[in-house]
């Protein structure tokens, strides 16, 4: 098992500085200088340009500039922004709570709407509610998350009335900085209560949009993966020996159709991230793909490629204790 | 048993009373929410360009020596109670007011009044490449390089307490103009050396201290800042109790905001939507024309544009009036002068050239064209409210130009590389803009047409025309503004002679805001500023 921590553990090196220099190269090769794009129509001296330039440290050669940002970050320091003058791990976490919030809430919804979904189309197999789902969950699997969301403000925000245009909270609630997540930071507010409930009427419809790709994968997956299970034997078995329908459909069947299941779960990882980029901008919800975005659109360097490095660090994580999670579970994977 | 159970069941009615009690409070507050467009770069305005720091930061929290007056861009006295310039019009003498407080937060407690170290420490960390804090947060002070500070303070004298003294190296008069800009904010020196101590210097450019009509509480990127009344403000505590700027960046979002309710003021919201917000009953639109100017620079120094026929040509071919209508729905002017009407010195008198295709032929047949030429027209690819869209204009523009035999290809880029391949000339035709910065006009004829900008690229058109650029620089270093307006008319007739633009249009300015917000006025300079804003 150690050793193929180990293993496993080298291979994330070559990934990590595959993503250093991607990210760092690949904002590079956007026309648009950040200095020019600060100083707009205005323009400035060469010398006040020279001088800015100098501060960003853009006035060293690429190689020299890769060099600093790889070596700074193995130090721990991600540099600090162009546009904020704030160091960008302080505005990383700040924001990384939101989108963990939004994902969180995002995932479970997904979970416990598209697994009892997926069981039911399963069980009533090539049945109308069966078709009808499996058709709505293609729609909602290919539906784009930008256009999905402009619908929902439109009908929900707009028309009905029922929930906020956008951002996080409403503004009049003054929710002191806790633990990030205003579903807990808001019980030690003064207005506890209605603060909740406003973060909720402001989480609702962003969970929705993003969460719907992931509802309707766990909806197909958990429908297949059930089909496969229900034609078991051992299925067969349980409901010989007199245990009723419901009792071997979940104890039995979901519980073994679950496998592949917490597989695609895990995997949501990176859909959830990149789902959340379009999300956020959307809905102005202040996590991390709007940060991103806005970072393109100004050309903050070292907010781009230190923000992409620990998204990807996150995800590598992730993936990296979900295989070890099975090479525990099954000894067969280590000597893979 | 019994009465404890009763003492128990007595503790969360309290808590429900006190809750009760507090959001009572709450909304006898009186808390205005703007819902701004973006989020400042920073809270100190000295190291700041974009109008998002300068109305997150320099309008609610500071002062400065003078200030413009609500609504227009008259200068006015501010911490500094009056000023005398010296004859020759190098020497000014700033009077400072007295027992003017800075705020007081949980991170800083004011021991003494602004005084005339609070100048000299604000003015020397932009100036002197030496001072503590001169190279924090980055040290670059775009905005007061760009005026040309850096270079026309020569030293600042501190005569007492009370008295500063700005010795120049030449006399220019829109100096004054300069000391009422955002960048010219005056800092804490005390919070200064508070920091210095403790190491934090960047702390005074994220957590700003001033002496301004709100006090900042905290921020949260792209999100909102939250500002409470100055309750020792030198001109009266604000009506308003709170102050939240709820970061919104999309317009149609913030347009939403404000008709739910969820905001009560939103800046430059889409001309498309005025119809529906005038025809709400519950919003006010305000409008006022716009310190700006729109025009299509001409690359001068790039054949077949050096001939002024030719330039003349290009001003006659373009139906700039179908452009005020299609692009800017009406809300804007044809422009003829560079500077807009709403500047002093804006001359009347200059004669425009009409649009008039047959004489456009003719320019082009005497200039050696007779059947056009090919060229290459840049649009601007974002949108600004002096120029609302670009591609639009660029189209139509087009479509002109076709019509008096002029090929004109249309090419963009994205915004940082417009600037960049504009700024080294690489445009024939190019579509750009201006907003003004201080009133004074110099801040458009010097920084978009003298010779000196033309090596600085912020003259587009390349042009360095010495009988104009004589008459900006003898306006520039007058002091009477009667003779400065004389000398500017005319400078706006050899600009129109030469033609290094087309002057395109004048747009207007819009606030979109809840009825019971009142007391506000625009600023012709395009910021926002609450002080003496009222919710009723």
């Amino acid at each position: 098992m150690f050793r193929y921590l180990l293993k496993r553990l080298a291979e994330v090196i070559p990934t990590l500085i595959g993503i250093t220099l991607i990210s760092f190269a690949l904002i590079r090769l956007i026309p648009g200088d950040p200095v020019l794009l600060m100083i707009g129509e205005r323009g400035a001296s060469p010398e006040v340009l020279a001088e800015m330039r100098s501060a960003y440290g853009l006035d060293k050669p690429l190689p020299v500039q890769y060099g600093v940002f790889v070596g700074n970050a193995l130090k721990g320091d991600l540099g600090t922004s162009i546009t904020s003058s704030r160091p960008v791990s302080e505005e990383f976490s700040e924001r990384f709570t939101a989108t963990l919030e939004l994902g969180v809430v995002a995932l479970i919804l997904a979970i416990l709407i598209g697994l009892p979904l997926g069981v039911l189309a399963a069980v009533k197999r090539n049945s109308l509610f069966d078709y009808s789902l499996m058709t709505t969950s293609l729609i909602g699997y290919s539906m784009p998350i930008f256009w999905w969301g402009l619908i929902l403000i439109l009908i929900f925000s707009v028309q009905l009335g029922w929930t906020p245009v956008a951002g996080r909270m409403d503004v009049m609630y003054d929710v002191p900085h806790w633990t990030g997540f205003y579903l807990l930071d808001v019980w030690k507010s003064t207005e506890a209560w209605p603060a909740f409930k406003s973060a909720v009427s402001h989480l609702i419809l962003p969970a929705i949009a993003l969460g719907t790709i992931p509802l309707a994968t766990i909806a197909r997956m958990t429908r297949s993966s059930m089909l496969e299970v229900l034609g078991e034997d051992y299925m067969r078995t349980a409901r010989a020996k007199g245990l009723s329908r419901t009792r071997v459909i979940f104890l039995h069947g979901l519980r073994n159709a679950l496998v592949p299941v917490i597989t695609v779960i895990g995997l949501m990882a990176g859909t959830i991230v990149t789902g959340a980029v379009l999300t956020e901008t959307i809905f102005s919800w202040p996590g991390i793909g709007l940060w991103l975005v806005d970072s393109v659109r100004q050309r903050d360097y070292p907010v781009i490629q230190s923000g992409i490095l620990l998204i990807a660090t996150i995800i590598i994580v992730v993936n990296l204790l979900v295989d070890l999670a099975y090479a525990w579970a099954n000894p067969r994977l280590r000597g893979k | 048993m019994r009465q404890n159970f009763m003492k128990l069941a007595l503790i969360p009615a309290l808590g429900l009373l006190a809750t009760a009690a507090f959001s009572q409070q709450a909304q006898a507050a009186k808390t205005f929410v703007y819902c701004s467009e973006a989020s400042p770069k920073t809270f100190n305005p000295q190291l700041g360009t974009d109008g998002a720091t300068f109305n997150a930061s320099s309008r609610p929290v500071y002062n400065r020596l003078v200030d413009f007056e609500r609504g227009t861009t008259k200068v006015i006295p501010s911490l500094a109670e009056k000023w005398d310039v010296s004859k020759d019009g190098k020497t000014i003498t700033f009077h400072l007011r007295k027992n003017v407080q800075f705020h007081t937060t949980p991170y800083f407690t004011p021991t003494r009044p602004f005084n005339a170290d609070d100048v000299l420490f604000t003015f020397n960390r932009m100036l002197k490449a030496d001072h503590p804090y001169n190279k924090v947060s980055g040290g670059v002070y775009e905005y007061f390089t760009s005026m040309d500070m850096n270079k026309l303070i020569k030293s600042i004298d501190k005569v007492d307490d009370h008295t500063v003294k700005f010795v120049l190296t030449r006399a220019e008069a829109p100096i004054i103009a300069n000391m009422a800009m955002d960048f010219a904010s005056i800092l804490s020196a005390e919070y200064g050396d508070q920091l210095l101590k403790a190491k934090k210097q960047e702390m005074m450019d994220i957590q700003p201290v001033g002496t301004g009509p709100f006090v900042w509480k905290s921020y949260r990127k792209d999100s909102e800042i939250r500002y409470e009344a100055n309750p020792t403000y030198f001109e009266g505590k604000s009506p308003l109790d709170r102050l939240v700027f709820a970061i919104t960046k999309d317009p149609n979002v913030r347009i939403q905001k404000l008709k739910r309710g969820e905001c009560h003021f939103v800046a430059e919201p889409p001309p498309t939507d005025l119809k529906a917000l005038r025809a709400d009953s519950k919003i006010t639109v305000m409008e006022q024309e716009g310190l700006n100017v729109a025009y299509l620079g001409i690359n001068v120094t790039k054949p077949p544009f050096d001939k002024l026929e030719v330039r003349k040509a290009l001003a006659h071919a373009l139906n700039r009036q179908s452009y005020i209508d299609a692009i800017y729905l009406g809300n804007a002017v044809v422009a003829k002068n560079p500077i807009p009407p709403t500047m002093w010195s804006y001359n009347e008198k200059t004669v425009d050239d009409d649009f008039d295709i047959a004489k456009s032929k003719q320019l082009l047949t005497k200039a050696g064209f007779p059947n056009g030429f090919q060229t290459t027209l840049w649009y601007m690819p974002v949108s600004r409210p002096y120029n609302p869209n670009g591609k639009k204009m660029g189209e139509m523009m087009q479509a002109d130009l076709a019509k008096v035999g002029i090929k004109a290809d249309l090419q963009t880029f994205d915004w940082g590389a417009y600037l960049d391949k504009a700024r080294a000339g690489q445009h024939q035709l190019i579509m750009m803009g201006w907003t003004g910065d201080n009133g004074d006009p110099d801040n458009f004829l010097s920084v978009l047409l003298s010779c000196e900008a033309a090596k600085n690229g912020s003259n587009y058109s390349r042009w360095c025309y010495q009988p104009f650029e004589k008459l900006i620089d003898q306006a520039k270093v007058g002091s009477d503004q009667k003779a400065r307006t004389k000398l500017y008319q005319e400078a706006q007739i050899v600009f129109k002679s030469q033609a290094p633009w087309v002057t395109l249009a004048h747009s207007k300015a819009f606030r979109a805001m809840t009825k019971n917000v009142q007391g506000y006025k625009m600023s012709p300079l395009g910021t926002d500023a609450f002080y003496g804003v009222d919710l009723k």
